[in-house]
C-alpha cells in the first residue's frame, strides 16, 4: 500500500505540468477552438517524448506505466491541451502489441488514434482525435484493423472543440481476427477509460481553483463571495470529488499495469472488493465524468453571469469535462456494462 | 501508487474475515437492533482475546496502523455491532494521547480488553455544532471537582464505565478558552442515564449530572484545555474508525434480494436495467467511498493527522448513502416499507432499516455543514463566515 506518488512521477508531474503551462494552456484550448488541435504545441510535445513514452521499450518506447501516463493525462486535462496524447499513447500501445507500431508513430511525427465504437458498414463514428490523427485502430466484426487513410484535418462542429471526426476504414489492414482482437480491443479501450478518467481528474482539479480563486477576489454585499456559507458549501463537496476520482483512476491503473483481469482479479461486490482492471477502467471514467461535471458546473455557477461569458476560461472547462466523458457513451449505460461485470460472479451470503 | 494490502495487512484482514464467520451470528445481529445497542462485550472480549484489537487504538502500539482500518472497515461492512467498539477505542486513543500515567493504567489497560465501554459526552440540548459553547460546570472543590449539567446523545452511556466529558470550568473567558476534558467513571454517584429512543433501531441516551464529585486524577489533559483535547479526538473520530462504507452492507442485501424478487414487469428484479444501473452507481461510490477512507488512514499510518481528509470521506460517503437508500427504497415499492419482522419484507427489512437509519448519518460525529464548513475554510483557504 503506498498512496503518494513515486519520486519519478513527482518529477514527470512537474515537467508536464510546466510544459502544458507553458505551451498548451488554456489560452492554447481557446485559439485552438473549433479544432481542438494545436500543431505546433504537439511539435513541442514530440521533444518531451511523450507520444511514445507509454510504448515498450522493445518498440522504441519509454517502458512508462499506465499509472506514469495517468499523472502526464491529470496534468494535460488541468491545462485543457488541445492534444490528442491520450488517444495517441492507447492507440501507439495497442499497435505495438500487435506488433504494428511505426518509428513515425513511436516518435508521434505521425498521430494514431483509437476508434472508440466498432464499424458500421466501413465507417467508424465520432473517432476522438480522428480529424488530426493518420492513422485509426478500429474493430471491425471480428477483426481488429489499421486504417492509414490521413488525417481529414476538419473536425465535426461539436460542444467540447473536440479533434471529432467520421473515419472510413476502406482499404485497412487486419492487425488481428477473431478473439484476441476482441480482447486487445477491450484492454486498449479499459486503458482509454482509465487516462481519460486520470485526464478528467485534472480538469476538476483546475474547475475547482478558478471557482475558490474568483470566490476569494469577488466582492458583493462588502465582502468577498467566498465568505457566504451558501457559496462555500457548493464548493466544499468537490476537493472530495476530486480526490476521489483521481484515486480511483490511480486504482485503475494500477490493475491494469498489475494485468488483474477477470482470472486473477477481485470483483466482490458484497465486501466492496474489487481490483479486475476492466470494473475499475469503467467506474473510474464514470465517476471522474461525474465528479468534473459537477466541478465544472459549481464553479462555473460561483462566477455568476461572468462563467456563461466567453472571455473567462471556466467555461472551456465546463465544456470539455462533459464532452471528454460523453464522447465514449451514456454513463447510465456504463453503469449498465459495469453491472454485468459486477453481477456476473457468484453472490457472496448476504 | 500501490492498491494492494501488505502481506502483513492482508494476513490480519484474513483474520478479521476468519472471526467474524466464527463469531458473528445471526443472533447477534438480531439483538443489536432487537435492542437498539450496536455493541457487543461478549464479541468485543472475543475480538480482543483473539489480539485483533491489538492495533485498533490509534496512536497506540506497534502494529500497522493500516490495521486499524481494515478492522473497523471490516465490521462496518459485515454489519456487525461496532459502535461501541469504535468510540472505546477512540477514547483509549485520546488517553493515549493526553492521559496520565494513572488513566493509562486504569483505564487503558482495561479498554484493551473488549470488556469496558467509553462513551462520549460533548454536545448538550441547547449546543450540539456549536459545542464550545456547553455549558455542564465542573467546579473545583480542593482536589475534587463538582459536575453539574446535562448531556445530550450520550450513545453507549448505558453501557459504559466512562465517559469522557467536556465540561466549563470558566465561564468569564471566550468559549473555547474555558473548557476541561474529564474521564469521568459512570458509577459515580450523581449520574444518570436516561434512554432516548430513535426513529431507526439504535438507543441513544440523555445524561444528567446533579453534584458529581470525581477526583482531579480523572482530569483529561489541561485545566481549560479540553479544546485541544477535543481537537486530538475529532481527528482520530472522522474517517477511518467506521462510518463511511455504509452502503456495502445495504447493496449487498438488495443484491440478495433483487435475486429472488419478482419485478412488476415480469422477470427479477435484478434484471431491471434501472436496478442494475443503481446498483453499479452505488457500487463506484463504495469503492470512492472506501479510498477516501483509505487514504484517511494512510496519512494517519505515515505520520499524518487526516482531519480534513475524514472529514471528506465522510462528506462523500454519507450523501451517497442517503442517495442509494432513497434509490432501492423507491424501486422496492411497498415490500421496501416492511420491516424486519414482518414475512414478505424487501430484503428482509434492511431496506427499510437503512431508510430509518441513514438520515442520522450526515448528523452524527459532526454534521455535513460543520464538515463542508471545515474544508470550505481550511483546505480551500475561504474565509471564516462565523
Amino acid at each position: 500500500m503506498d498512496l503518494a506518488l513515486t519520486a519519478d512521477q513527482e518529477t514527470l508531474r512537474e515537467v508536464f505540468a510546466d510544459f502544458f503551462a507553458s505551451e498548451a494552456g488554456p489560452d492554447r484550448a481557446r485559439a485552438a477552438e473549433p479544432s481542438g488541435f494545436d500543431s505546433r504545441s504537439w511539435e513541442r510535445l514530440l521533444e518531451t517524448g511523450a507520444p511514445g513514452m507509454g510504448l515498450p521499450e522493445s518498440a522504441g518506447g519509454g517502458g512508462a506505466s499506465l499509472g506514469d501516463l495517468g499523472v502526464v493525462a491529470e496534468e494535460l486535462g488541468a491545462a485543457i491541451a488541445p492534444l490528442p496524447l491520450v488517444e495517441h499513447a492507447v492507440a501507439g500501445r495497442l499497435l505495438a502489441a500487435t506488433g504494428a507500431c511505426s518509428e513515425p508513430v513511436a516518435e508521434g511525427s505521425d498521430i494514431a488514434t483509437l476508434a472508440l465504437r466498432p464499424a458500421r458498414d466501413g465507417i467508424c463514428h465520432l473517432v476522438p482525435a480522428g480529424a488530426v490523427a493518420r492513422h485509426v485502430v478500429a474493430l471491425d466484426g471480428d477483426r481488429l484493423v489499421l486504417s492509414s487513410s490521413g488525417a481529414p484535418g476538419v473536425a465535426l462542429g461539436n460542444h467540447g472543440c473536440l479533434p471529432l471526426a467520421h473515419r472510413s476504414i476502406d482499404g485497412a489492414t487486419v492487425l488481428l481476427e477473431g478473439p484476441g482482437a476482441h480482447a486487445a480491443f477491450d484492454r486498449a479501450l479499459d486503458e482509454w477509460r482509465t487516462l481519460t478518467a486520470a485526464a478528467l481528474v485534472g480538469i476538476g482539479r483546475t474547475a475547482l481553483d478558478l471557482g475558490v480563486e474568483y470566490a476569494k477576489e469577488r466582492h458583493q454585499f462588502g465582502k468577498p463571495i467566498g465568505a457566504f456559507q451558501a457559496v462555500q458549501h457548493l464548493l466544499a463537496d468537490l476537493p472530495g470529488l476530486v480526490d476521489g476520482a483521481r484515486l480511483l483512476s490511480a486504482k485503475a491503473a494500477w490493475a491494469g499495469d498489475s494485468d488483474l483481469d477477470s482470472s486473477n482479479g477481485v470483483i466482490d461486490l458484497g465486501s466492496n472488493d474489487i481490483t479486475d482492471f476492466a470494473t475499475l477502467a469503467g467506474m473510474a471514467l464514470v465517476f471522474a465524468g461525474e465528479a468534473a461535471a459537477t466541478t465544472t458546473d459549481r464553479s462555473l455557477h460561483v462566477h455568476g453571469g461572468y462563467g456563461f461569458a466567453e472571455e473567462y476560461d471556466i467555461q472551456l472547462f465546463y465544456r470539455r469535462a462533459r464532452a471528454w466523458a460523453l464522447v465514449l457513451d451514456d454513463p447510465a449505460r456504463e453503469c449498465r456494462r459495469i453491472a454485468d461485470l459486477l453481477l456476473a460472479t457468484s453472490e457472496d451470503a448476504a | 501508487m500501490d492498491f494492494s494490502l501488505s502481506p502483513g495487512a492482508a494476513d490480519f484482514r484474513d483474520e478479521v474475515r476468519a472471526f467474524l464467520d466464527a463469531h458473528l451470528t445471526d443472533e447477534i445481529i438480531a439483538t443489536m437492533h432487537r435492542t437498539g445497542t450496536f455493541n457487543d462485550k461478549g464479541f468485543n472480549g472475543a475480538l480482543a482475546d483473539s489480539g485483533l484489537l491489538a492495533g485498533a487504538v490509534p496512536g497506540y502500539g506497534d502494529r500497522d496502523p493500516i490495521e486499524l482500518y481494515v478492522l473497523f472497515n471490516e465490521l462496518e461492512k459485515a454489519g456487525a455491532p461496532y459502535d461501541g467498539l469504535a468510540v472505546t477505542m477512540l477514547v483509549a486513543g485520546v488517553i493515549n494521547a493526553v492521559g496520565t500515567d494513572f488513566q493509562r493504567e486504569h483505564v487503558l489497560a482495561k479498554l484493551l480488553t473488549g470488556r469496558f465501554n467509553c462513551c462520549l459526552g460533548y454536545s448538550e440540548p441547547d449546543h450540539g455544532s456549536d459545542v464550545a459553547a456547553i455549558t455542564t460546570r465542573a467546579v473545583r472543590d480542593g482536589d475534587q471537582w463538582v459536575i453539574n449539567g446535562q448531556k445530550m446523545w450520550t450513545t453507549m452511556a448505558h453501557e459504559s464505565d466512562w465517559v469522557i466529558l467536556l465540561t466549563r470550568t470558566d465561564p468569564d473567558v471566550p468559549k473555547h478558552k474555558g473548557l476541561t476534558m474529564f474521564l469521568v467513571p459512570m458509577d459515580t454517584p450523581g449520574i444518570e442515564v436516561q434512554p432516548v429512543p430513535t426513529m431507526a433501531t439504535e438507543r441513544t441516551n440523555a445524561t444528567f449530572y446533579d453534584e458529581a464529585r470525581i477526583g482531579d486524577e480523572w482530569r483529561l489533559g489541561e485545566v481549560n484545555g479540553g479544546w485541544s483535547v477535543m481537537g486530538v479526538a475529532l481527528a482520530f473520530e472522522r474517517g477511518v474508525m467506521g462510518g463511511t462504507n455504509p452502503a456495502v452492507p445495504l447493496l449487498r442485501h438488495v443484491r440478495a434480494w433483487a435475486g429472488g424478487a419478482p419485478s412488476p414487469d415480469g422477470g427479477l428484479m435484478i434484471d431491471d436495467p434501472l436496478l442494475r444501473e443503481r446498483i453499479a452507481r452505488t457500487a463506484i461510490a463504495n469503492q470512492v467511498s472506501q479510498l477516501l477512507t483509505l487514504r484517511a488512514a494512510w496519512i494517519a499510518a505515515t505520520g499524518g493527522l487526516p482531519g480534513l481528509e475524514g472529514s471528506m470521506a465522510k462528506l462523500y460517503a454519507t450523501d451517497r448513502y442517503q442517495q442509494a437508500v432513497g434509490w432501492f427504497q423507491q424501486m422496492a415499492g411497498a415490500d421496501g416499507l416492511l420491516d424486519f419482522d414482518t414475512d414478505g419484507a424487501a430484503a428482509d427489512g434492511w431496506i427499510d432499516y437503512d431508510a430509518r437509519h441513514s438520515p442520522v448519518t450526515t448528523i452524527y460525529g459532526g454534521t455535513t455543514e460543520i464538515n463542508r464548513n471545515n474544508v470550505a475554510e481550511r483546505h480551500l483557504g475561504l474565509p471564516r463566515a462565523r
